[in-house]
């Protein structure tokens, strides 16, 4: 899979990309069909592993030939040591955990740099959703209140404060809204928050 | 009617004696094995398919004139299947120590001229392996595509991938472990007890009398057949129901009083240790059970299994089944993580089924589906390789 393909199908899986370096060891924690390890492989020589707990998902990713390990992330990364990553991404699942803060933790121990994404709560047509008295459904929400996977709800700045509670640094933070990043008024304008994290030193 | 067709098994003579991990050794000895597919020319698409306790070499296919004789995994091998002998050079090949043509205790022993019966020396994984390993040489192969196994043969792939590393691309191991626990070597015991302390198992030597112990070995294959099943699938299948005394009277509710059968489940075990006792050899069921019990590669290792797996250079599969309380996910995930640790390509899946350990002989899409996933990578991985020579 090249940059192109990937742009096409999952632009903001494209912008991360970007932050992955060349030759990088990589955990993906919930790598779905495999899109993104696909991608780092094949045009980045990465290496690594996906973690994905459903049936039809783990087979997509194998048949990508990427190496997927099926386990319920929600039990934690004991399976890997402290460090053992470059980069460690938790690409729009961390908010369908139940578990969030130990995860969080986890994957940060785990990694060397840490890339989370989930969908941005406070994007603008979710507040007009809810001044109108409605549960936001949109392209970056796309399910009913009732049958959501969805277990948290969390805008840009209150992922900044949970990152600074855990003692993990962020060094970048970027919105992007239909995979382009948002630069005024990111918070209200993204659709997708992206963190790029590491331990504290 | 297999896809496969027909099969023909085949034996192959070793005159240089094998030296064993006992300190033993065998002086001469014969392997029984089946072949499907082609070879091709460079011997790149070759799979060797190792066998669990109570089955052999007949992986796939069935004999001529014999309906019934299915081989053990043809669900999973064949043209088109998901290890498909349309692509891949298949072997399976019977272990020492068996009863159905590899040398074992019912052959003679050269030097006495009588059968081995308990002096057959105890052989281990790897001692099948280092057999396994000569035949692959007489075949000319270097090198195998993938090593692939179940429970007790998952052991014999891991052990390739120990003993051997670059004498296999890919190891495919399934519902297995890389030890027994102590449970499991108790369940072993009780077996093998079992077999000892039936009158009729004559100190081995059972075969000179003109006797089987069966007795034993039924109650052996109870044993064992219990601990394949989940609790949940038995439950499902026999529950409490009562045994139906004739064909057409359904003994509703009738308790016999006695210690004959009542429940379908002990008629159905008694079943299958009856049928179990007629084929099946006593002392091959203890040189199997020792076998598993002594598995521990991490042993030579103060018991670190990531020491252990540095040596390896394959690719590996590994699949658990949740209902798995012999084999359970849990042993599956310390192989993985013993990998992971050695940064090797791993690909781990853990398939919810109900059917316990003996689900990974048993028809279900996902995991064959995986497989067959896996295979296609095997085959574009050998295909690589071509090209870059």
């Amino acid at each position: 899979m090249n940059f192109d393909d990937l742009s096409a199908a999952r632009p903001d899986l494209a912008f991360i990309a970007h932050w992955v370096p060349p030759n990088a060891h990589v955990l993906d924690v919930g790598c779905g069909d495999g899109v993104m390890m696909d991608y780092l492989q094949s045009d980045k020589r990465c290496s690594g592993y996906g973690i994905e707990i459903a049936d039809d998902k783990v087979l997509a990713s194998t048949r990508r030939g990427v190496q997927v390990v099926q386990q319920d992330m929600e039990n934690g990364l004991a399976l890997f040591g402290d460090n053992s990553f470059d980069t460690v991404l938790c690409l729009s699942s961390l908010q369908m955990m139940k578990h969030v803060e130990a995860l969080l933790r986890d994957i940060v121990r785990v990694g060397k740099e840490v890339i989370v994404s989930f969908p941005n709560f406070a994007y603008w047509p979710h507040r007009v959703a809810l001044l109108r008295g409605r549960m936001p459904v949109s392209k970056s929400l796309p399910y009913e209140w009732h049958d959501t996977p969805n277990l948290r709800c969390a805008t840009i700045n209150d992922f900044r404060d949970l990152a600074h509670d855990c003692g993990v640094e962020v060094i970048d933070c970027v919105a992007l809204a239909e995979g382009k990043r948002v630069d005024f008024l990111p918070n209200l304008r993204g659709d997708l928050a992206v963190f790029r994290l590491r331990k504290k030193a | 009617m297999s896809s496969l067709g027909y099969v023909t098994p085949q034996t192959m003579h070793f005159a240089e004696p094998l030296p064993l991990q006992s300190g033993a050794q065998l002086r001469d000895y014969m392997l029984m094995y089946e072949t499907y597919g082609t070879l091709n020319a460079d011997k790149s698409n070759a799979v060797l398919v190792c066998h669990a306790l109570n089955a052999s070499h007949h992986v796939a296919g069935e004999y001529e004139g014999k309906p019934k004789s299915t081989g053990w995994w043809d669900n999973m091998v064949g043209p088109g299947k998901s290890l498909d002998t349309d692509k891949f050079f298949v072997i399976g090949i019977n272990n020492l120590g068996s009863c159905f043509g590899s040398t074992g205790p019912m052959h003679t022993n050269p030097a006495t001229g009588k059968p081995y019966g308990a002096t057959f020396p105890v052989v281990t994984v790897e001692d099948w392996v280092s057999a396994q390993a000569r035949l692959a040489d007489r075949l000319g192969i270097t090198q195998f595509a993938a090593v692939m196994g179940g429970s007790l043969g998952g052991m014999q792939a891991l052990a390739w991938s120990i003993m051997y590393p670059d004498r296999l691309r890919h190891c495919v191991v399934i519902a297995s472990t890389a030890k027994l626990s102590a449970q499991n070597i108790a369940f072993n015991d009780v077996a093998r007890q079992a077999i000892l302390s039936d009158p009729d198992y004559r100190g081995g030597d059972f075969y000179e009398y003109g006797v089987v112990p069966k007795n034993g070995l039924r109650v052996a294959r109870m044993v064992g057949h219990i601990t394949y099943l989940s609790d949940d699938d038995m439950a499902e299948k026999f529950g409490r129901k009562l045994r139906a005394v004739a064909d057409d009277i359904a003994a509703t509710g009738t308790y016999k009083f006695d210690f004959g059968v009542d429940f379908e489940i002990e008629s159905y075990l008694r079943y299958q240790g009856d049928k179990f006792s007629e084929y099946f050899d006593a002392n091959t069921y203890l040189l199997i059970t020792k076998a598993l019990d002594y598995f521990d590669p991490a042993r030579h290792h103060g018991g670190d299994l990531s020491k252990t797996l540095a040596a390896t250079r394959a690719k590996f599969f590994l699949a658990s089944f949740t209902t798995d309380w012999r084999f359970s996910p849990e042993r599956s995930q310390e192989i993985v993580k013993a990998l992971i640790d050695n940064r090797r390509q791993v690909t781990y899946a853990e398939i919810d089924a109900p059917h316990g350990h003996d689900a990974f002989l048993l028809e279900d899409p996902r995991y064959l589906n995986l497989v067959r996933a896996y295979y296609d990578r095997v085959w574009n991985d050998i295909n690589a390789v071509k090209e870059a020579a």
